[in-house]
């Protein structure tokens, strides 16, 4: 066959397949530019659309009939205790097993059951873990449609994140550190605190700011345990002034939460109401990028300042 | 002086022996702790699997498989009750369906152009953009599809309904894209430099290198995006709960409003059914649904990335 190619034709052939590598390069350029930018066009809309309810007001009022008058305060401090609930289980939990897996785990089929599951859960949708919560804490262990029940929840879905995110921060010191600290006679929890743990602090952080940015906008899990949408009063406080300075009664409390009111309000047919969900998906949206602001921030950080 | 020396010398030896088997007994328990840390796992998946099974157990006490199967109907909540789970499905199939045909071509045109044209300093710009949308929270989505692209495709196609499944399905596509794209790309990088040299030293141009040498080299783990892809659009909840509609309608055409399974399970819990009614059974019923399905597409995806696994 290639004897019979003349010159010409492999010119041709040649100039035709320039050309579509150039054509190429322009469509691609096209379709990512045209992604970001419907995807930059939508938020910008959502912040326009919300801009007239953004204020001090809106953070400070209980929901309300009139839309004007409505606002998210019971929402964002729903968010902030179901948060508080969320990272203090999930850190301990993720993190210990993150260590079990990357430092003390043998290589056996046990692990292999182990790092399976973990990785399944990563992948099982997020309403399913709603349904677990209904059945287990909710009925079974009787907390109720309580901010516990939520925390606990999210607790769980995002707990694959943090293992993930430890093990990757464990494997990344070397193993001079470690053999080093073996050789002075230190044992491997020893070992683990002192020398490996330490430089591995900024990859932890990340990785259970960036699971918290992902619990934060969930909706599906909260609404399926029975969060409320209207909740005009706030949960105790955790902190008071008389002995012994803390309160709990707020883990079993009611509660309404950030995503669950901006579904409230977007299922409305009241235009007034559509635009108190969009400045509170704006002021949702804030939130989540700024996480993930802080997130990248720390890795920074801890990576410039470790010096192998 | 000697003696005193020596006793020393032995009250600190056992005092280093007791202390090393204090130690190497506290290593043994924390051990243990760490291990029930990585046992949290494992009974959450047991627990997942135990609750699903265990509610939809008295849901089918009710409803035979049969009728679960093969009626056309969906409405446990009427008094006129109709437990067929199929116009369920067809919802959540049909929004899938378009979710993928918007995240899949464009996934991987952005994807082969990040990984094989794109210069250094744009790849390190646009990867990152990639991965941030990835957090924003699926309710916002929700109210871009019902707020503005309905508005927008009703312009396009007159009598659209406000709910309908093109919406939806095309919110959760170009929600997806940077999933898809994204982990196809790190798939596509991790094919060695050197084919790729292979293929130029051959005179094939950069899009024929992609195509017929990257892109096959990259298949297993391009299979597994889109099956990343796939199961975040069949157990995508608010934007269907949001845009699509909440009645359940055995229909395939995405002009129309349906349920999926996951707006079923919102309805169900937004209202306050009691513990232990046929209605709140029935969404465990669903969610078992739900999570076969995942599953299905799940081990298909193992597969075929078993299947197509190059090792360099």
């Amino acid at each position: 066959m290639a004897a019979v190619m003349t010159i010409e034709e492999l010119r041709h052939g040649l100039s035709r397949r320039k050309h579509l590598d150039k054509l190429f390069v322009v469509v691609g350029l096209l379709i990512l530019m045209s992604c970001l930018g419907l995807l930059a066009l939508l938020f910008l809309d959502l912040v326009r659309d919300g801009a007239s309810r953004f204020g001090w007001d809106f953070l400070t009022q209980f929901p309300s009939r009139k839309a004007e008058r409505a606002g998210i305060l019971s929402a964002w401090v729903g968010t902030s205790m179901i948060m508080l609930v969320t990272a203090v289980v999930s850190l301990p939990v993720g993190v210990a097993a993150g260590i079990y897996l990357e430092e003390y785990a043998p290589k056996n089929w046990f692990t292999g059951i182990i790092e399976i599951n973990v990785t399944n859960l990563a992948g099982v949708p997020s309403i399913v873990y709603g349904l677990l919560a209904l059945g287990l804490f909710v009925y079974q262990f009787g907390f109720g449609q309580s901010v516990l029940s939520a925390g606990l929840t999210l607790a769980l879905l995002i707990l694959p994140i943090i293992i993930v995110g430890t093990r990757e921060s464990l494997r990344a010191v070397p193993k001079a550190i470690r053999e080093a600290a073996y050789g002075l006679g230190a044992t491997r929890w020893e070992v683990t605190k002192d020398h490996v743990l330490p430089y591995s602090t900024g990859g932890i952080l990340t990785g259970l700011i960036l699971g918290l940015s992902r619990a934060i906008g969930e909706t599906a899990p909260i609404i399926t345990i029975g969060a409320l949408s209207f909740i005009a009063f706030l949960p105790g406080s955790p902190v008071t002034g008389e002995f012994p300075f803390l309160n709990w009664d707020w883990l079993w409390s009611e509660f309404t939460a950030m995503p669950i009111q901006i579904f409230n309000w977007v299922s409305r047919p009241d235009q007034a109401f559509q635009q108190n969900a969009a400045a509170a998906a704006a002021i949702l949206l804030g939130m989540t990028l700024a996480m993930n602001a802080i997130a990248i921030y720390i890795r920074y950080r801890f990576r410039k300042k470790i010096n192998w | 002086m000697s003696t005193t020396a020596t006793t020393r010398t032995a009250a600190m030896g056992e005092g280093v022996f007791s202390s090393l088997r204090y130690r190497k007994h506290r290593d043994r328990v924390i051990e243990l702790i760490l291990l029930a840390a990585a046992l949290v796992a494992v009974f959450t998946t047991l627990a997942i699997v135990f609750i699903l099974v265990y509610e939809s157990a008295a849901f089918f006490e009710h409803v035979s498989i049969k009728d679960f199967l093969t009626d056309t109907q969906w409405t446990p909540l009427f008094d006129d009750a109709h437990y067929g789970i199929m116009p369920l499905v067809s919802g959540t199939l049909t929004v899938t369906f378009v979710a993928l045909l918007v995240a899949i071509p464009l996934g991987t045109i952005i994807a082969v152009y990040l990984s094989e044209f794109a210069t250094y300093r744009m790849r390190e710009t646009v990867k990152p953009i990639l991965e941030l949308l990835g957090a924003v929270p699926t309710v916002v989505y929700g109210y871009f599809a019902l707020l503005m692209v309905t508005p927008f495709l009703q312009k396009l196609i007159p009598d659209l309904p406000g709910f309908n499944m093109l919406s939806a399905g095309l919110v959760i596509g170009l929600m997806i894209v940077p999933y898809v794209a994204s982990v196809s790309e790190d798939a596509m990088r991790a094919v060695p430099r050197y084919m790729r040299e292979g293929s130029y030293a051959m005179g094939a141009t950069r899009l024929q290198t992609a195509m017929r040498v990257v892109v096959p080299g990259a298949l297993s783990g391009i299979a597994a995006a889109y099956i990343l892809g796939i199961s975040r659009a069949i157990g995508e909840t608010m934007v269907v709960a949001i845009a699509a509609g909440m009645q359940p309608t055995l229909t395939f055409n995405p002009t129309e409003p349906a349920a999926t399974i996951t707006a079923y399970i919102v309805q169900v819990s937004l209202g306050d059914l009691p513990h232990d009614s046929i209605g709140y059974q029935s969404i465990f019923a669903a969610g078992l649904v739900l999570m076969l399905m995942t599953l299905v597409f799940n081990l298909i995806g193992f597969f075929l990335t078993r299947r197509f696994r190059e090792a360099y």
